[in-house]
């Protein structure tokens, strides 16, 4: 059974991705006692899917092994995985928060060695992938995962399967037999870091997510790229798996609409930019993108990466929100619309359709356990209204992994005001 | 009319989207439109058009007035509200469009032998007759109204709807004669005219 010691000047970090993984160690290294409640199996949330980081086109895995290690090794840190908030009550600086840890099945005996997974037989959608591959019923999240440790499908508790794991561990890490655990603690300060998910695509109904296998999200395009993604880092279309070098990056799907999210998500045309820069790095010359845009939103720095994108030849620019997709004959995505530069009608054929989808919100808007200001985009506002709860990253507006980290700390700052304040008060 | 149009031409000399939005049904909203193109992109007839909605907002916005007051454009919308749906500011753009050729024949700058408002105008002076559309005549004088061959040819390629139209009791060849009127004509007229008048003097409050 898991237990947490905590305190009214102990502060609960809801969601470990890297908004929540920053504030956790922030406040962790100042010598505050923390408690990280993350939903997945795993720490580090969408950053772990992403294949590179904008501008500088480095890697994710880079900064999130050292954020992973620093909160690894600090005592201050106690970290829940697959683990939900199912309530909070109480008021700043004295709250009672109450957490269900769902089963992983595997206990930390786990050395991830990985015979588990070769034994089970059951597939399902790997979540991690977007649902573009398929993964074991006994399985590592992803490689770097942390904890580094196996999980079981709840689908496969019960069958054979189970068993089959479990004789198949050679150190005793299966237990069939754990159950969800609710616990209860105290905490002074909450610093809730949901973060964000990518629109439902198939509700921007003219772009036929749905019906077309060839228009794809960013996010998807994002774990393509990956040479340890479900295509092993090819450019492909996935109805026919051959190369998509002619690619349409579609702008504001989503974003931008009063149909759909309100708010510009503002990393959709970095990203995007980003990602023809794996096209035309696949195919050189014989990449063929196209971005199709209201305006091209590069904020201050972000100018250069701009420049330096658009100085490719193999990248061209359409000013048009394009109207609909539709496909031809051969399955291929043919992008329709007017252009804003000349108003010109447009049907132009492409391998494959990347829709830059919009973040909205993960914050529960109707189900949020106290009372809370939430803004008509459905972030979490920064008023005085909530207490000791104060949102960090996505959960409190459309951001980049950079501001992202920069509003994490922000929060546990003021989480860090909050549980000093009842130190104070009891002195 | 004309006088008309030069008054609004003296009252809004630099700012034709002021216009616009005083004297256009749904004009407010021309200035929310963020040029992405979706409408133009979504219209069914669009390549017909010579300025799409998007187009056309722009040249407001430009003061392009002579241009878009005189454009076919706003007469080929045939009410398919494909652009309102897909909008992402919600425009009403079919509305503005009706808006604009409302303003527009109002003025008295709607482009010569344009069909759509030669149709309303008929579809109008036929209505206005018993109170409701005489649909005999208006197909009638819809058919011929590019001529008497063409009217021959365009009633003879209808002639079994027509005569199964006939048969079923749908349209009475007595209509032509005369025709039957709503139960209170008087009424019904002096509704419009007083709805006339109500409209006479918004304009005239807009147009001094």
């Amino acid at each position: 059974m898991t237990e947490v010691v905590a305190t009214n000047e102990t502060i609960l970090v809801v969601g470990g991705g890297i908004s929540g993984l920053t504030a956790a160690i922030e406040a962790a290294e100042t010598g505050k006692q923390v408690v990280l409640v993350e939903k997945r199996p795993y720490l580090g949330g969408r950053v772990t899917q992403l294949y590179k980081y904008f501008p500088k086109l480095c890697f994710p895995t880079c900064g999130l092994e050292i954020n992973q290690r620093r909160a690894r090794q600090n005592p201050n840190i106690t970290v829940l995985t697959l683990a939900e908030v199912t309530d909070i009550s109480g008021d700043k600086g004295n709250y009672k928060a109450t957490v269900r840890i769902s089963p992983r099945y595997v206990n930390d005996n786990c050395t991830a060695c990985g015979d588990c997974a070769k034994a089970v037989e059951a597939e399902f959608d790997d979540e991690y992938n977007y649902g573009l591959s398929r993964r074991k019923g006994a399985y590592l999240p992803y490689r770097m995962a942390q904890p580094s440790r196996y999980v079981l499908d709840p689908r496969i508790i019960g069958t054979p399967d189970a068993d089959k794991a479990k004789a198949a561990c050679k150190v005793d890490a299966i237990d069939l037999d754990m159950q969800p655990q609710d616990l209860s603690f105290p905490c002074g300060a909450v610093i809730w870091a949901t973060g964000w998910q990518p629109y439902d695509a198939a509700r921007i109904q003219p772009y036929g997510y749905d019906r077309f296998p060839n228009v794809i999200t960013s996010v998807e395009f994002e774990r393509m790229a990956d040479p340890n993604g479900p295509y092993a880092g090819r450019i492909v279309r996935p109805s026919d798996g051959r190369e998509a070098k002619k690619v349409a990056f579609i702008q504001c799907a989503g974003s931008r609409d009063r149909n759909h999210l309100l708010h510009c998500s503002r990393i959709c045309c970095m990203a995007s930019l980003k990602q023809a820069t794996y096209v035309s790095d696949a195919y050189k010359d014989a990449a063929d993108v196209t971005v199709y845009y209201i305006d091209l939103r590069a904020i201050d720095r972000f100018e250069d990466f701009y420049n330096k994108v658009r100085a490719i030849p193999q990248v061209k620019y359409v000013k048009s929100k394009p109207a609909s997709i539709v496909a031809d004959k051969d399955g291929n995505p043919v992008v329709h619309g007017v252009d804003t530069e000349g108003y010109n009608r447009y049907a132009e054929r492409f391998d494959l359709v990347v829709l830059a989808i919009g973040m909205e919100p993960a914050v529960p808007k109707d189900g949020f356990p106290v009372p809370i200001v939430v803004n008509r985009e459905g972030f979490i506002e920064a008023a005085p209204e909530n207490g000791g709860i104060f949102a960090a990253g996505g959960a409190s507006d459309a951001l980049d992994v950079n501001r992202a980290v920069q509003h994490a700390t922000g929060a546990a700052l003021r989480a860090i005001q909050v549980v000093n304040s009842v130190r104070g008060m009891e002195v | 009319m004309g006088d008309l149009n030069q008054a609004m031409i003296e009252k809004y000399r630099t700012n034709f989207l002021k216009e616009v939005e005083a004297n256009v049904e749904e004009g407010e909203w021309v200035k929310m439109c963020m040029q992405c193109g979706v409408c133009s992109g979504s219209c069914p007839l669009g390549k017909f058009w010579d300025h799409p909605p998007q187009e056309l907002f722009m040249m407001i916005r430009a003061g392009k007035r002579d241009e878009v007051l005189s454009s076919d454009s706003m007469w080929m919308c045939t009410s398919c509200y494909n652009c309102v749906v897909r909008c992402p500011r919600e425009l009403p753009i079919t509305h503005i469009m009706h808006g604009l050729a409302h303003y527009a024949k109002r003025l008295g700058l709607v482009p010569e032998s344009q069909p759509t408002a030669a149709f309303a105008q008929m579809f109008w002076d036929n209505l206005m007759q018993k109170g409701r559309v005489n649909e005999l005549k208006l197909g009638l004088k819809l058919y011929f109204m590019n001529g008497f061959g063409d009217g021959i040819k365009v009633a003879l390629k209808h002639q079994k709807i027509g005569m199964g139209m006939l048969k079923t009791g749908r349209m009475s060849p007595m209509e032509a004669f005369g025709g039957h009127a709503v139960k209170d004509l008087k009424g019904f007229q002096s509704m419009i005219k007083k709805a006339q008048e109500l409209e006479d003097q918004r304009i005239a409050e807009h147009g001094a």
